[in-house]
């Protein structure tokens, strides 16, 4: 009896996690694989035909959009840590009580929907609008100046969207540091920027490691920055995936699309993963 | 059944040979179930294509038996009626329906994707009621059998008020599934305080005076036919080489840093912001904006020609109040109704004797009010003369979805490189 108990344990313990994954993970993943390798129309349906060459179609013909897709997501990543360290480390080290109000003003712009504040940033930008309406009147920049449709705007509207998922992890990473090992380093003689080189910044890592995660893997799929605040000369690989879906009815190929780039993009992650060690990321996520 | 057991050789020798694991059979069975799996989840279409108009008795068959609920819900695009919605109130009061007015059409492509899977199914969209715009998904509606044959002789009104020309627009000869909401025409806006000299052709969208400064469409029949346009090319008879030039044209303009963009409705957004000079437009947002926002703004029909596009009435089959549908249609074929909505929305209006009423309306006026609805009354964009419709072209009616996906990948990549 408790012999049976014992074989059925593990599974039974996997169960509701189990059932997660297939529910929300393997079936739309199948559906997804199932769809890249269909054939036919969307008046006559498609029909499942194991047609891979879907796969080297679409990814000749949007090549150039899937790397500018991982480019952009790489240099807003790191834009994000450079921007996102400084604020998590004067939260953890400087806050003081007032750290929840901190957070919480951090946050709060996104609790508007991530659509709208994208729009705003377009109203912002715009060629004539309250920011360059006034330098060009005053002759500072010329006319034909602009900001919106470069990548510049695009990837500016990525790690605007994205800082809370930077600055989160990092700030949770910091917190945790105790300040005696801190001051142990200062005791045996290691100046600030030693201190913050070999203690602060190791013991900080997984979360940026966390941040990396969070940030890299939607922002490179990312399609509303794009299509917003970017031109014809900056789409992404999600605007092509959005317009073959929904404007050309093109099911297979937007299927291929989106699972080439999870598959480069788990590539990606785990090939980072490795180089990091995932241990303390494990651990960081059990605390 | 007496026979002592005698176990056949081959059956020894399997058993003392390996023989599949747990784990094996598991693996097995799983990639078995994931193949299953794989092919079994198609996309649901229609399976067939109902190309040819409907059987003759199509129209007293769908409409046999359809019974009134006293509610309609009607989906149409934004901007495309005064917001308090005066026609809706008065088809409210006269025949005691009431209308769910919801603006959630935005581009014909999300559109067609959104319900697709209903109407395959054969249920319900939610909408009795829906606008479509000629074009490659309102031929994918009609090719699923997703639009209601409607029947005319529930369109007194469209019969004795709509202007014949209609009846005779390649996507749907003889009006078997759609009446027109409004027409309208693409042609090009410009900003005269940016633009010194007036624009004429379509020839100004390659000027390089407004390099980085020319908004284009994002939708590529609206776009391909500026570059056919551009080429001399009449985008209504034109074939795959013909595409293959303008998309030439398109990426010579795209390459020379010409345009700044390709856009959809917001287009005039980035006019109105100075982000774009000169830019391809619709006709009636033009009108609409100078008045809203006190902005003036040029609109020209060029020499080498504009377009002409409808926007419809349509049922969808799974309606599930058909007959209030085509009444509502019929009502705003009613002149005084007509004229209301041209009145407001400044579109292509299909009742030509809705102009005589809103000279009418006008002289009720007084002051800049009257001024204005007397432009309306006279303006081109809302009653174009014969003469107007000699430089307008029509669109391009694909055959084959295989001549379409040749037509979309011709010029989807000049619009996502």
């Amino acid at each position: 009896m408790s012999s049976t108990r014992r074989v059925l344990a593990p599974y039974l313990q996997i169960l509701p996690g189990g059932l997660w994954l297939l529910l929300f993970f393997v079936i739309p993943m199948v559906t997804m694989l199932s769809l890249s390798l269909q054939e036919g129309d969307i008046v006559s349906g498609y029909v499942f035909t194991g047609h891979w060459q879907t796969y080297v179609d679409a990814i000749t013909n949007y090549r150039v959009q899937l790397v500018r897709s991982l480019i952009y997501g790489a240099i807003t990543t790191i834009v994000l840590i450079v921007v996102a360290f400084p604020v998590a480390y004067w939260i953890a080290f400087y806050g003081g009580r007032r750290k929840p109000t901190y957070l919480f003003l951090l946050l709060l712009p996104f609790f508007v929907s991530f659509v709208l504040r994208t729009i705003s940033w377009r109203q912002i930008l715009t060629d004539e609008g309250m920011l360059l309406g006034p330098l060009k009147q005053i002759g500072l920049l010329p006319e034909t100046f602009h900001i919106l449709g470069t990548p510049a705007a695009v990837i500016g509207g990525l790690v605007y969207n994205f800082v809370p998922f930077m600055v989160l992890p990092i700030y949770v990473a910091l917190e945790r540091i105790d300040p005696r090992v801190v001051e142990a380093a200062r005791d045996l003689y290691a100046d600030p920027a030693t201190a913050f080189r070999k203690v602060i910044f190791p013991l900080a890592l997984p979360g940026v490691f966390a941040g990396v995660l969070m940030t890299f893997v939607p922002a490179s799929s990312d399609y509303v920055n794009s299509a917003v605040l970017g031109s014809s000369t900056t789409t992404m690989i999600g605007q092509v995936i959005q317009s073959q879906y929904l404007v050309s009815s093109n099911y297979p190929t937007a299927s291929a699309l989106s699972f080439t780039l999870m598959a480069v993009l788990l590539i990606g992650v785990f090939a980072y993963a490795k180089a990091l060690g995932t241990e303390d990321v494990m651990k960081v996520a059990a605390r | 059944m007496s026979q002592p057991f005698s176990p056949d050789p081959a059956l020894i020798r399997g058993m003392t040979q390996r023989r599949l694991g747990r784990r094996d059979a598991l693996r097995l069975t799983g990639l078995a179930a994931f193949g299953t799996a794989l092919s079994a989840c198609g996309v649901k279409g229609t399976g067939q294509s109902t190309q040819s108009a409907p059987p003759p008795d199509a129209v007293a068959k769908y409409w046999a038996g359809k019974t009134s609920t006293g509610t309609l819900n009607f989906a149409n695009w934004p901007l495309y009626m005064d917001p308090k919605q005066p026609e809706l109130k008065k088809f409210t009061a006269a025949t005691g329906v009431k209308v769910n007015y919801q603006e959630v059409i935005q581009e014909m492509g999300p559109w067609f994707a959104k319900v697709q899977p209903q109407l395959a199914a054969g249920q319900s969209i939610g909408y009795d009621l829906m606008v479509i715009t000629n074009g490659i998904q309102f031929k994918q509606f009609v090719d699923s059998g997703f639009l209601a044959p409607l029947d005319h002789s529930k369109l007194p009104n469209y019969v004795a008020n709509a202007d014949k020309a209609y009846s005779n627009e390649a996507f749907d000869k003889g009006n078997v599934y759609t009446v027109p909401w409004t027409s309208g025409m693409t042609g090009i806006a410009y900003d005269p305080k940016k633009v010194s000299r007036p624009i004429t052709k379509l020839a100004d969208l390659w000027d390089p005076a407004f390099k980085g400064k020319v908004g284009m469409f994002s939708d590529t029949q609206e776009l391909g036919n500026f570059g056919m346009m551009a080429a001399g090319i009449k985008p209504g008879e034109s074939t795959p080489d013909d595409w293959r030039k303008a998309a030439d044209k398109l990426k010579e303009q795209k390459s020379a840093g010409m345009v700044r963009n390709y856009y959809d409705q917001s287009y005039i957004d980035a006019l109105g912001k100075g982000e774009v000079w000169i830019t391809q437009a619709w006709s009636g947002d033009v009108f609409q904006k100078n008045v809203s926002d006190g902005t003036d703004f040029k609109f020209v029909i060029p020499q080498e020609g504009g377009t002409l596009w409808t926007d419809n009435f349509a049922i969808p089959v799974t309606a599930q109040n058909p007959l209030d549908a085509i009444k509502l249609i019929d009502f705003f074929y009613e002149v005084e109704n007509a004229a209301t909505l041209a009145e407001y929305i400044n579109f292509v209006c299909p009742v030509p004797a809705a102009q005589e009423q809103i000279k009418k309306d006008a002289a009720k006026l007084s002051g800049d009010d009257k001024a204005a609805m007397e432009a309306v009354a006279v303006s081109p964009l809302v009653f174009p003369a014969p003469t107007d419709y000699a430089n307008l072209h029509y669109y391009r009616d694909f055959k084959t979805v295989a001549e379409q996906q040749e037509y979309q990948s011709i010029f989807e990549p000049i619009v996502l490189a």
